[in-house]
């Protein structure tokens, strides 16, 4: 494991004392929040998404906060490690941004009771340890909308990584996005086993384009498929991070992440000594989940349509998964109606109308 | 039939990578020396070309950059297990894990850069041939290149002195030794070709493939491409078939599950490493297969006594 633990506190700290303002600055030194990352930043992707965020958060409570962040750091033994030696460290916040961080941080978080910890994507929580989360497929049924308005062959290609409920309901959203406003449209799946692999990623999305998918999108790691894409002269929906620049033609819009306001406001609930833990899976409405600027070649009708829909998802007027939903082998799994509650939303192993195959391991 | 042409493309794109890399590592061990650096030296490759290629601007300088980071990583390579005789097995294992480390650390700056990198041959008039225009004049440059080293290897290994004399040096190095042959100068030689075969392996996914710098992104082809040598027993043909199944197999499973079979992606995604163990057990059933073929000298040191 290569560690790069950034000596972002010391040189914040130097910029500080720097500061002539420090005189009149309260006698309390700043808080100290410290952030696991399991991938290297990157400039795209995952890991990419929760640095802007952690950035966002110190540019918001500038002098206030100092931060610390370890990346790469595998889920599993050397998880536990980090966690804990950042809480020694002084680390009065830590955001453990990975599923598989889940019982290393509860572990630490055991025997630093005074600490409080983040844990994104997980689903226990502790007296010190809250959870959070995003509703990725609010955003995945808005692109759905685009690419369903910007397809000719009807045919959208998706290459995902694993058939994890979180993955299967970003397919099932993209898909009824699509067929909220063209009902002929399909969404054809490629699976790579592997969050991050760009040579697979790349054959896979080959793959889609030479079965006649003319979108393609993604839920895996790198700008392989968004590349792919651009140099097949067909259209990209990226995932995680905006990719324009690796796809300026092909990228139509993007699925982004967004942590900054959440971290902020965690830090100040912190700062004023009212942290308690939650529970919080935030989606549109809250910006955890948003969409890049469209690409030109969005027609404006569609670009206003996809606007009205983001709209009323926030005014809590339409849902990605409202009834009647019906499976793709059209039995009806929820009638007119209703909304898949969060528990149903997690135990997804369908694919909803729309959706070419079978969902791998799905019963 | 365009399909087909299409699968044939997108198999060959695939396969490069491989080729290249397994022809390097087979021309190393054909002179006795076993270097299972690949993956490290694949890395930095990779990222060397991509640096180059964001400096200069020229695709084909970081092919060449590629090549030499290749090269001088198995220069390290090579003083530690031919001139200081230590342990290949061990100096491979640990140039792998180096190339890994100083790949990712070299390309810190570069994992946002965009490059051009090198694009597939467009021939006004030619490539847009119905199916030979795909296959002949549609492809990448580097499948070309890969391609043609495959038959200069094939020729040279064994069709001329230099290449008997390589054989010679694999298979008996006191006997070339003992002819006045430098041995060591010609397995230095050899070693360096592998690290910039493997080097341009990599910047064939950095610059062409994947255009693109991320950590690790040759994502285990390195390891593939060492066994791909001995599923080959050190043919260069056999390189080429076995670079093909291992590509075309990964491809055919994604056909497979985009045109909606009904079969665990977990299972398929098996299926290439399966391809590759079972031929690689058929043709351990005949020992004789592995013996006649594999470089006598293979991994053994050799030191000249005078």
């Amino acid at each position: 494991m290569i560690r790069r633990i950034l000596p972002a506190a010391a040189v914040a700290a130097a910029a500080l004392l720097a500061l002539p303002s420090l005189a009149q600055a309260p006698a309390k030194a700043p808080l100290k929040i410290g952030f696991v990352y399991v991938s290297p930043l990157g400039d795209a992707g995952w890991t990419a998404q929760h640095d802007m965020g952690r950035r966002e958060m110190e540019k918001a409570l500038a002098g206030k906060v100092v931060t610390q962040y370890v990346e790469n750091v595998p889920e599993g033994p050397d998880a536990e490690r980090v966690i804990r030696e950042l809480a020694q460290a002084g680390n009065q916040l830590i955001f453990t941004t990975s599923f598989g961080y889940m019982n290393p941080t509860l572990k630490v978080a055991a025997q630093f009771p005074n600490v409080h910890f983040e844990h994104a994507t997980g689903y226990k929580t502790a007296p010190n340890v809250g959870i959070y989360n995003a509703r990725y497929y609010e955003g995945r049924y808005l692109a759905g909308m685009v690419a369903g308005r910007m397809t000719k062959t009807n045919v959208a290609g998706y290459v995902a990584a694993f058939p994890i409920p979180e993955v299967v309901m970003g397919i099932n959203a993209f898909a009824r996005g699509m067929r909220a406003v063209n009902p002929k449209a399909e969404v054809k799946v490629v699976w790579t086993s592997s969050w991050y692999d760009p040579g697979k990623e790349r054959q896979a999305a080959d793959t889609l384009i030479s079965q006649g998918a003319d979108v393609l999108t993604h839920h895996t790691d790198s700008t392989a498929v968004v590349q792919a894409a651009e140099a097949k002269k067909v259209y990209a929906i990226a995932y995680h991070s905006d990719m324009a620049k690796y796809g300026p033609h092909a990228q139509l819009t993007a699925v982004t992440h967004h942590w900054g306001d959440y971290y902020t406001k965690r830090a100040e609930a912190q700062l004023a000594g009212t942290w308690k833990p939650d529970n919080v899976w935030g989606g549109i409405k809250d910006g955890f989940v948003s969409l890049a600027p469209f690409n030109p070649v969005v027609p404006k009708d569609v670009q206003d349509a996809v606007n009205k829909a983001k709209a009323d998802m926030v005014a809590g007027k339409l849902a990605a998964f409202a009834g009647p939903i019906k499976d793709n082998e059209g039995k009806e799994r929820l009638p007119a109606g209703k909304t898949l509650t969060d528990d149903e939303l997690n135990k997804m192993n369908y694919y909803v109308e729309g959706v070419q195959g079978k969902v791998p391991a799905g019963k | 039939m365009d399909t087909a042409v299409q699968l044939v493309v997108l198999t060959l794109a695939a396969a490069t990578p491989l080729l290249l890399a397994a022809l390097g590592e087979l021309v190393t061990e054909r002179s006795g020396v076993l270097n299972l650096g690949v993956e490290g030296m694949m890395l930095t490759g990779a990222v060397c070309a991509f640096i180059a290629c964001v400096k200069t601007g020229s695709p084909w300088l970081g092919v060449a950059a590629g090549a030499v980071a290749g090269a001088g990583l198995a220069a390290i390579f090579g003083v530690l297990v031919l001139t200081l005789t230590a342990n290949q097995v061990a100096s491979g294992l640990a140039l792998s894990l180096f190339g890994v480390g100083l790949s990712a650390f070299a390309g810190l700056d570069y994992v946002s850069a965009v490059v051009d990198g090198i694009r597939p041959l467009a021939i006004p008039g030619l490539t847009t041939l119905p199916v030979v225009g795909p296959l002949l004049f549609g492809q990448n440059p580097l499948v070309y290149v890969a391609l043609v080293l495959l038959v200069a290897i094939q020729w040279m290994l064994h069709r001329t002195h230099a290449g008997l004399v390589v054989r010679a040096v694999g298979e008996s190095p006191e006997s070339a030794d003992a002819i006045g042959y430098n041995v060591l100068a010609i397995r230095y030689g050899c070693v360096l070709f592998g690290g910039a075969c493997a080097g341009v392996a990599g910047a064939y996914l950095s610059l062409a493939y994947t255009p693109m710098w991320s950590e690790n992104m040759t994502a285990g082809r390195g390891w593939i491409a060492l066994a791909l040598v001995v599923f080959a027993t050190w043919k260069p043909w056999r390189v080429l078939a076995g670079a093909v199944l291992f590509g075309g197999v990964t491809l055919a499973q994604f056909q497979a599950q985009a045109a909606g079979v009904d079969v665990e992606p977990q299972l398929l995604a098996m299926l290439p490493y399966v391809a590759t163990i079972v031929v690689l057990a058929i043709i351990s059933r005949n020992p004789m297969l592995i013996l006649r073929n594999a470089p006598a000298s293979l991994g053994r040191p050799f030191r000249p006594d005078r």
